[in-house]
């Protein structure tokens, strides 16, 4: 009888645990409150920032965003939109920056006469913004900050 | 037939030819005996209506875009591509289908464009492009034809519903509005200098002006 009891106490016991413990790790998350199995609704398309102000980089090394809509831009064998404005010869007329001379170079640090085969497809190091709430928050640290030099008397 | 010399044929052949002429105009020329004046004026003015409308039904019919991607040449390329822009779906819900592009709504224009579009009838009979890889090679060409006609006409065909008057460069992105400014206020420039590959996907690019 202790037995039966101890048994059926256990099983509520595990079965209010994992209920809990799924319940948990169904909600949490980027995808919000709608449970695994199904699809929840699109949030809204945002459009893209277009306000053409340069925005910092967080590292020199980066490869600066778009601070421009990039809507329809053809990228492919055929012809490369950016580079009607950000090549060389089109500055004068875009008042665009120019991509800088590391994308004229090959992988053995050799500059080529136009933009390296490897620098073609500007959208896979630069990318534009979309104007968005971010779901999680960032808590990336620069350099300067990292060091103390913002801070009155750090390094220099 | 007095004048007709048996000798010359050709001559006997023109001269007939004179001789029904001359009749066939003292005929038209002789009053009506049987319909009165007005009652003619007015069976003119109604048959004029009809030759006219059913002109124009004809023109209207080839004018439309359900008309232009009754070919597959068209449908399947330039139609396809056409549907990801913003000139076929947006905001507004405005549409520009092919005939807005393509054909000058000025009336002249419309009948030199159709005389020139015939060509396009030979190209589907032949099969100048009816593959994607036909296309391809030949697009080059078909869009330089394209750009040299609004370059030609100022991008009238733009500036049915675009107008550079009524743009309000306060309200444009930062890049429009000096570009706008800069080049097509001031004449240098015209749309489709700028405006490449607004609705279609590009040809190979090498060598136009502005492109690299
Ligand atoms: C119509 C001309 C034009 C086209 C096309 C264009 N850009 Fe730009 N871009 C500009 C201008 C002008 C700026 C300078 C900031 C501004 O005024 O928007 C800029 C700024 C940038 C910057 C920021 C540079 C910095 O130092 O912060 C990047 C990166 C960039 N563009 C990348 C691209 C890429 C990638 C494409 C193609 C997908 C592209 N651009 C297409 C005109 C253009
Ligand atoms: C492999 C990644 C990569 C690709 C591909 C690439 N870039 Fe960059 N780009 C960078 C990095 C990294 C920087 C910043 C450091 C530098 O200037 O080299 C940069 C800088 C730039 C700048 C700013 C230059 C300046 O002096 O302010 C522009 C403009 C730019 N890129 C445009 C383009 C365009 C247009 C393309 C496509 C033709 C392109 N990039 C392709 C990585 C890339
Ligand atoms: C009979 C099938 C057919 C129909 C209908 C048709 N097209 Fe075409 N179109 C073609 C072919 C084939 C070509 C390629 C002609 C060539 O090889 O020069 C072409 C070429 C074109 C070109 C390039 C013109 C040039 O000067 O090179 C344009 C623009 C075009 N069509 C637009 C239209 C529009 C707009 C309509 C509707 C009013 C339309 N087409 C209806 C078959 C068609
Ligand atoms: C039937 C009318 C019509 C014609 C003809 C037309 N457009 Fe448009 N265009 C529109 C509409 C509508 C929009 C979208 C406006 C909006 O954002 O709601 C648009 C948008 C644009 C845009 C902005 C694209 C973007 O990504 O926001 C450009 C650039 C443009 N048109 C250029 C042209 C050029 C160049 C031509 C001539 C080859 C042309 N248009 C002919 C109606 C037209
Ligand atoms: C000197 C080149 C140039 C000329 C000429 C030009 N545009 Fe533009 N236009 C631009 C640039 C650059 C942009 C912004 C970048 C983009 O949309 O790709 C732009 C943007 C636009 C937009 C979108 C507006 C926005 O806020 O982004 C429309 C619509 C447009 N142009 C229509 C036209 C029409 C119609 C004509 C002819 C009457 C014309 N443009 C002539 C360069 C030009
Ligand atoms: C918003 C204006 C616009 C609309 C709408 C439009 N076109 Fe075009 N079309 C152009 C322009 C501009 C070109 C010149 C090439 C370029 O810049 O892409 C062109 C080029 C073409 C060409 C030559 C081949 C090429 O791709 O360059 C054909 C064929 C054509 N259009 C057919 C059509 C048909 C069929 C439709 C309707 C389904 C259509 N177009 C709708 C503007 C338009």
């Amino acid at each position: 009888m202790i037995r039966k009891s101890s048994v059926l106490v256990l099983l509520i016991a595990l079965a209010a645990g994992s209920g809990s413990l799924l319940a948990q790790s169904l909600n949490s998350g980027l995808r919000g409150p709608t449970p695994l199995n199904e699809e929840g609704p699109a949030p809204p398309m945002t459009p893209m920032r277009n306000t053409s102000e340069k925005e910092v980089r967080n590292y020199p090394e980066q490869p600066p965003v778009i601070p421009h809509s990039i809507e329809g831009y053809q990228i492919d064998i055929n012809g490369n939109k950016c580079m009607s404005c950000h090549a060389r010869a089109r500055t004068g007329e875009s008042q665009a920056p120019m991509v800088s001379i590391t994308h004229f170079m090959d992988r053995d640090g050799q500059f080529l006469a136009s933009v390296s085969p490897r620098r073609y497809f500007c959208t896979s190091c630069h990318v534009p913004q979309n104007v968005v709430k971010a779901p999680i928050t960032n808590d990336f640290v620069d350099i300067d900050t990292l060091i103390g030099r913002t801070a009155p008397g750090g390094q220099r | 037939m007095s004048t007709a010399d048996p000798a010359s044929p050709r001559r006997s052949w023109l001269a007939r030819l004179w001789n029904f002429i001359v009749e066939l105009w003292d005929v038209l020329r002789r009053p009506s005996s049987v319909f009165g004046l007005g009652v003619l004026v007015f069976a003119g003015f109604v048959a004029g209506i009809i030759f006219w409308g059913g002109f124009n039904t004809a023109l209207e019919i080839t004018n439309t875009e359900k008309f232009c991607t009754g070919c597959h040449e068209m449908k399947d390329n330039v139609f396809a591509e056409l549907k990801t822009t913003v000139h076929f779906s947006n905001p507004s819900g405005v549409r520009a289908s092919c005939p807005d592009c393509h054909v000058p709504h000025n009336w002249t224009d419309k009948i030199a464009r159709k005389m020139q579009a015939s060509k396009e009838v030979w190209g589907h009979l032949f099969g100048t492009i009816n593959t994607r890889e036909k296309f391809q090679d030949h697009r080059l060409e078909l869009a330089l034809h394209e750009w040299a006609r609004l370059k030609a006409n100022d991008s009238l065909e733009c500036r049915n519903c675009h107008s550079a008057e009524s743009m309000d460069i306060t309200k444009q992105s930062p890049r429009a509005s000096v570009a706008h400014q800069r080049f097509l206020f001031t004449g240098e420039k015209t749309c489709i200098d700028c405006h490449k590959g607004i609705a279609h996907q590009l040809p190979d690019m090498k060598g136009v002006p502005g492109w690299q």
